[in-house]
């Protein structure tokens, strides 16, 4: 037996980017599989039509770059940009909605900051607060009845045509988000009376609770798969959840918790969108303290703001101000005192 | 009490002057390469927004109203403006040599920032009284802050990025304002005022 000697590191070449990203999007499965399962096939055609449309404006950037395509496409970041956008749409919306979101997303969000890891922005959610604010009739109307709600669950035929738009969508296939019918109805009514309404089922949300459950799943995996670490998702749920004990404990005037955690995008965002590295704060106390403003802010905006629902915003502003938190958890060098910061490092006229 | 803290709300985050109104843009790409002098310009800022919101108060009031000249409002208020920053920066020097080395390079510049114009003229148009003008420039200049230092420290990071020739330097700049702009509008609704 020849004795191999081989000098470290003793690495297994194992967290390839490629390999993060294809995990990543095969965690996202059980909320997927949960989102056909009660509101149909619509989110399965918005995740094709937007990986086709990302990987198309990220080859022809690439080409207008002059940057090896087929390198740059395996990696498969545009692939994961454009499934968490897909995921995130309203099922029903026209087909033109994720093309024009994976569009922006990997064109401005992504690739003009340089590509992948550079961006500042998560490009999904970049996309997202753009379709929000240009379109948002669309984007309100077009969610699907979840099939535990009564509602008609419409054929993988029907939906394409009403996705491509040669078919009206009927009133029986939409219904408003349970997060908007809450925060709207509540001031005027009791809890038990809201949530008499279909749309929150027997349990939390129906259909919601499940998709967010499934996200639940696949963001542990990841956790076990140390693909993410626990201070991100664990400070946004934090934040959440103290934000809603704090003001929100009274379910006959704010939305409870339980709908908070389990409806709308909140799990979704907590494990698969917050958590990405490149628009993150670095070190484990910016982590948390990211998170935990993610949390609170998409509290603020869910409860008195104009949306119903606002990982999007929330996650921008905070991917807006990583940077700074990055600037001031920076840990202190073995040996070395902590490096002056702000004002203290002295003025060097810019 | 409430009415106070709405006001300041409002004009850091729903109506922040740089990122939905678009006013002070000059200074928030011309000096937010470096996160200190960044925190510099703030403090001067918000100082001067606060004051010549005052002064410029006080002036309409007492001089302005009373004379019947109201017409002359926008040049009354570059002259108070040009005034309180002169006044600003001759007090900072005499008295705290320190704080004039670190803000001294800005004091000038804020004469040109428009936000401080927009706010002084935008206290008559809302008819605000003396606390509320006082406030409105105080929130302003927070508001101002807050995005321009956390705009200095992205801009750090974009520095390093490997950006598109046709959009290094302020294009990207500008760009990441829009974004961050986007960003800002889910705030509104959260105050009407």
């Amino acid at each position: 037996m020849p004795l191999v000697r081989i000098s470290s590191p003793h690495l297994t070449g194992r967290n390839r980017t490629q390999t993060v990203m294809l995990t990543v999007i095969l965690a996202t499965f059980p909320g997927i599989l949960a989102q056909i399962w009660f509101f149909g096939w619509g989110n399965m055609i918005q995740i094709a039509l937007a990986c086709v449309t990302a990987l198309a404006a990220e080859a022809a950037i690439l080409k207008l770059r002059k940057r090896p395509v087929g390198f740059y496409l395996n990696d498969g970041s545009a692939l994961l940009t454009a499934v968490l956008l897909g995921i995130a749409l309203p099922p029903l919306s026209p087909w033109w909605l994720p093309v024009v979101g994976a569009i922006f997303a990997i064109v401005f969000a992504k690739q003009l900051y340089g590509g992948l890891g550079q961006n500042l922005f998560n490009p999904a959610m970049a996309a997202y607060a753009l379709l929000l604010v240009s379109f948002p009739v669309y984007m309100t109307t077009r969610w699907a009845a979840p099939v535990t709600a009564g509602g008609d669950l419409p054929g993988f035929g029907e939906t394409l045509r009403i996705i491509l738009g040669s078919q009206p969508v009927p009133d029986a296939f939409t219904m408003a988000t349970p997060l908007d019918t809450y925060k709207h109805e509540i001031s005027a009514s009791t809890a038990a009376a809201v949530r008499a309404q279909p749309m929150f089922g027997s349990w939390i949300a129906a259909g919601w609770e499940w998709v967010n459950l499934g996200f639940l799943t696949g963001g542990l995996w990841l956790l076990w798969r140390r693909i993410i670490t626990w201070h991100i998702p664990a400070g946004f749920l934090a934040g959440l959840s103290l934000m809603s004990a704090a003001f929100g404990w009274d379910a006959d005037s704010y939305t409870p918790l339980s709908l908070h955690l389990l409806s709308g995008a909140t799990m979704l965002g907590a494990f698969f969108i917050a958590t990405d590295p490149a628009t993150a704060a670095t070190s484990r106390m910016g982590k948390l303290v990211f998170g935990l403003g993610i949390g609170i802010t998409l509290y603020i905006i869910r409860t008195w703001g104009g949306y119903p629902d606002a990982v999007a915003f929330s996650v921008l502003l905070f991917n807006f101000a990583a940077p700074l938190i990055d600037y001031y958890t920076q840990p202190r060098a073995y040996g070395h005192a902590s490096a002056p910061r702000g004002l203290k490092k002295g003025n060097t006229h810019g | 009490m409430t009415e106070y803290i709405m006001i300041l709300v409002s004009t850091i985050l729903v109506n922040n002057f740089v990122l939905v109104q678009f006013l002070g843009l000059c200074p928030f790409m011309g000096v937010s390469n470096k996160v200190e002098s960044a925190m510099g310009m703030s403090l001067a800022t918000t100082f001067v927004l606060t004051l010549s919101s005052l002064c410029s108060y006080l002036a309409y009031t007492w001089l302005l109203q009373p004379l019947g000249l109201e017409f002359l409002q926008t040049i009354t208020f570059i002259l108070v403006i040009a005034v309180v920053v002169q006044f600003t920066e001759m007090v900072v020097r005499k008295t705290s040599p320190l704080l004039y080395k670190v803000l001294g390079i800005f004091l000038p510049l804020i004469t040109t920032n428009c936000a401080v114009l927009g706010v002084a003229l935008l206290n008559i148009k809302k008819q605000n009284g003396l606390m509320e003008s006082i406030l409105y420039g105080l929130g302003a200049g927070l508001g101002f802050s807050l995005v321009l230092v956390l705009f200095s420290a992205m801009r750090e990071r974009i520095a390093a990025a490997d950006v598109p020739r046709p959009f290094q330097g302020s294009a990207i700049g500008l760009i990441s304002a829009g974004l961050m702009s986007l960003a800002f509008m889910g705030f509104s609704g959260l105050v009407n005022l």
